[in-house]
């Protein structure tokens, strides 16, 4: 137990500390997050994985990932949506209470990426869902995603 | 030698050497012959890595290719099957892995393994119509395909008062790539796992029809984000053989240093995302700290912090100054130190040890004869890799020692990780300060010739291959494969027994690739 201890003190706190703005919109400063890989190469998926490490801190800025629909505020796609995930991925956007809002992370998700045009894929999420919010990359930094989340997290009513 | 160094294989047909480091040889064999060349391969000892089709001109004939590993090197072997025939003799008996790519190869094809139970779909879901088959020619318009859900799909089950299903998927509670599970249990116990994957067909190998080879990299990079250097290695190699195009030894060094640095990063995400699943956060953190570290480094050095586009068609798209090695060197050396800590600090941790241990085994003898091999069969004793064995540029000089445990459970994979890790870093190093001078890319011409080539890696999950052919400068086929395809059916195997709860732990043990699988 004081060798774990002695790690962590080690390690320190690496990410840069936030101090949330004052919330506006309909999530206030908090929201739950489903993520859906509609047909990802893993790469965008790997970057989301990166926000839970101490460099993001994904839980400072008020987001968290969860496993249930059920629970989700926003809903976040990565992938050129394959065919055959397009229900699936109906499925989970249905399955969220209102108010609820897309995210689509990644060059695929926004418009198809290296993959548009393919038999076996729909394209951007928004042929698919309603998309409130994108962020372009192949992939995107964690930066840049935890950036997107935080402003869909807090659009005003539209 | 002119031909596979056993009797047996030699006679089989001619046989071609098209690449020297890895030695890679080819055959077109009689329909006569295509079984006596796979009993002949695994009496030998051999492994199937992926059986793939391809249509001839106007579908009026078929080619079914296979690609083994014996004695002396990677056999590739292809049979070709007329329009009117519409089958080919199935290896499934010889091979289990095959049952799957049989399957696949039909959905793409249309063309039979005669003698396979198994007739089910495997890549096509209910919104791709039975009749098409996307990799003949002039299957597909615009309305080929639709958006249902997959409803329909036979999965064995078991019928017994006492056994219930847990679906699972394809989206998963955490955030991973999509497939689906199907659990049968008794309580807690599994008594059968069946996996349904295909969800993130994207057409890949459709799409690299008709790309020039410098796109055709590009797309190779993004089959399997995690293994992007693996496959554009993979697929430059074979560009390469085409075009008859060696690669100066500095571009050399500096791909494998890539395939290192990815091979260390997807072990660090391992291990964080291990703990994570055994609900040990303190050991997520100190991973995830580390694998961001070295993402950060290589988006500084290397321009991308997977790597992606760094491996180009003759060589590299980067080159490293005196500085950016020292600062490598540097970053490594506290690295090592860290994980050290961390390996020890864990062996010791009884709660992490008693989830680990004897979870998710797979026993030497059974791997064998699955055909296992890369990360996960090392850690069941199969003595398989690459760049040990038949080793091409960098690493004949570098003597890679090639790590093995004989338990086969998830601490043995664990720790193999760990092991690997520290060899990687070694090698690293070792590249850096042996790094030749000179150019970092050779010219590729722009009107390659028309050719076949392969290009085969040790990525970090096992043997990466491309199988490529050219026609008019542009990409006729190409299909890549990866060592999941192996892996998945052995999963199905590895959690019998095992608590649901450990299934999480026991999948990220193995973590195998679905969008590298599914294409």
């Amino acid at each position: 137990m004081y060798r774990i201890l002695k790690e962590i003190w080690r390690l320190g706190i690496p990410g840069k500390k936030i101090i949330p703005a004052k919330g506006q919109g309909p999530f206030r400063r908090s929201a739950a997050i489903r993520h859906v890989d509609a047909g990802s190469c893993n790469a965008c998926e790997l970057e989301i994985q990166a926000l839970s490490g101490p460099h993001y801190g994904l839980e400072q800025v008020g987001l968290s990932l969860t496993a249930s629909p059920r629970h989700a505020d926003l809903l976040m796609v990565t992938g050129p949506v394959s065919r055959h995930m397009a229900t699936a991925l109906q499925d989970t956007f249905s399955a969220m209470p209102n108010p609820k809002k897309v995210v689509a992370i990644g060059d695929c998700a926004c418009t198809g990426g290296i993959f548009a045009g393919s038999y076996a894929v729909v394209g951007a999420v928004e042929k698919v869902l309603p998309v409130a919010g994108q962020c372009p990359g192949c992939p995107p930094t964690p930066e840049a995603i935890r950036q997107t989340l935080v402003q869909v997290a807090r659009q005003t009513r539209s | 030698m002119t031909a596979p160094d056993s009797e047996a294989l030699s006679s089989m047909g001619q046989w071609q050497q098209i690449l020297t480091a890895p030695p890679v040889w080819r055959v077109r064999v009689q329909a006569a012959f295509w079984m006596s060349t796979a009993m002949a391969l695994r009496d030998q000892g051999g492994r199937l890595l992926g059986l793939w089709g391809e249509a001839g001109h106007e579908n009026a004939f078929f080619y079914i290719h296979a690609l083994g590993l014996g004695s002396t090197g990677y056999l590739w072997i292809t049979l070709t099957v007329q329009s009117g025939e519409g089958q080919f003799p199935s290896l499934a008996d010889i091979f289990p892995a095959a049952s799957r790519m049989e399957r696949a190869l039909y959905d793409l094809t249309g063309i039979r393994a005669a003698g396979n139970a198994d007739t089910r779909p495997w890549l096509r879901h209910q919104c791709w119509p039975a009749g098409i088959f996307p990799l003949r020619e002039g299957q597909l318009d615009d309305r080929s395909f639709g958006m249902d859900g997959d409803a329909d799909y036979p999965f064995q089950l078991i019928d017994s008062v006492d056994v219930h299903q847990i679906p699972v998927g394809p989206v998963h509670a955490g955030t991973i790539e999509p497939g689906h599970f199907r659990f049968s249990c008794i309580g807690e116990q599994i008594l059968r796992l069946e996996e349904r994957l295909g969800y993130t067909h994207k057409g890949v190998e459709r799409l690299f029809q008709d790309r020039d080879v410098f796109a055709g990299a590009r797309l190779a990079g993004r089959i399997s984000g995690d293994t992007t250097a693996g496959y554009a290695w993979a697929y430059c190699m074979a560009v390469e053989s085409i075009a008859r195009c060696a690669i100066p030894p500095r571009a050399a060094a500096l791909r494998a240093v890539c395939l290192e640095r990815e091979r260390m990063a997807n072990h660090l995400g391992d291990l964080a995302a291990l703990g994570n699943d055994a609900g040990f956060a303190f050991c997520q953190s100190q991973f995830l700290f580390i694998k961001e570290s070295l993402l950060r480094e290589n988006r500084e050095i290397f321009g991308h912090r997977y790597l992606m586009d760094c491996i180009i068609p003759g060589g590299v798209a980067f080159d490293l100054n005196s500085a950016q090695t020292a600062a490598i060197q540097h970053n490594s050396e506290s690295w090592q130190r860290t994980v050290q800590r961390l390996d020890l600090l864990l062996q010791e941790h009884s709660g992490l040890r008693d989830r680990l241990v004897g979870t998710g085994k797979i026993v030497p003898p059974r791997a064998a004869a699955l055909g296992m091999a890369g990360l996960a069969g090392r850690a069941s004793g199969q003595a398989w890799d690459l760049r040990v064995q038949f080793p091409h540029a960098p690493y004949q000089n570098l003597d890679v020692s090639m790590q093995l445990s004989p338990e086969g459970d998830v601490a043995a994979r664990w720790q193999l990780r760990f092991r690997e890790f520290y060899e990687s870093l070694r090698l690293q190093t070792q590249l850096l300060l042996d790094l030749p001078s000179g150019d970092v890319s050779a010219t590729i011409p722009e009107s390659i010739p028309d050719g076949e080539g392969l290009g085969i890696v040790e990525a970090w999950r096992g043997e990466v291959f491309v199988a490529l052919s050219v026609e008019n400068a542009r990409i006729k086929r190409c299909h890549p494969h990866d060592p999941s395809w192996t892996l998945w059916p052995v999963l199905e195997e590895a959690v019998l027994n095992d608590i649901v709860a450990d299934f999480p732990l026991i999948n990220k043990s193995f973590n195998l690739s679905y969008s590298g699988h599914d294409l």
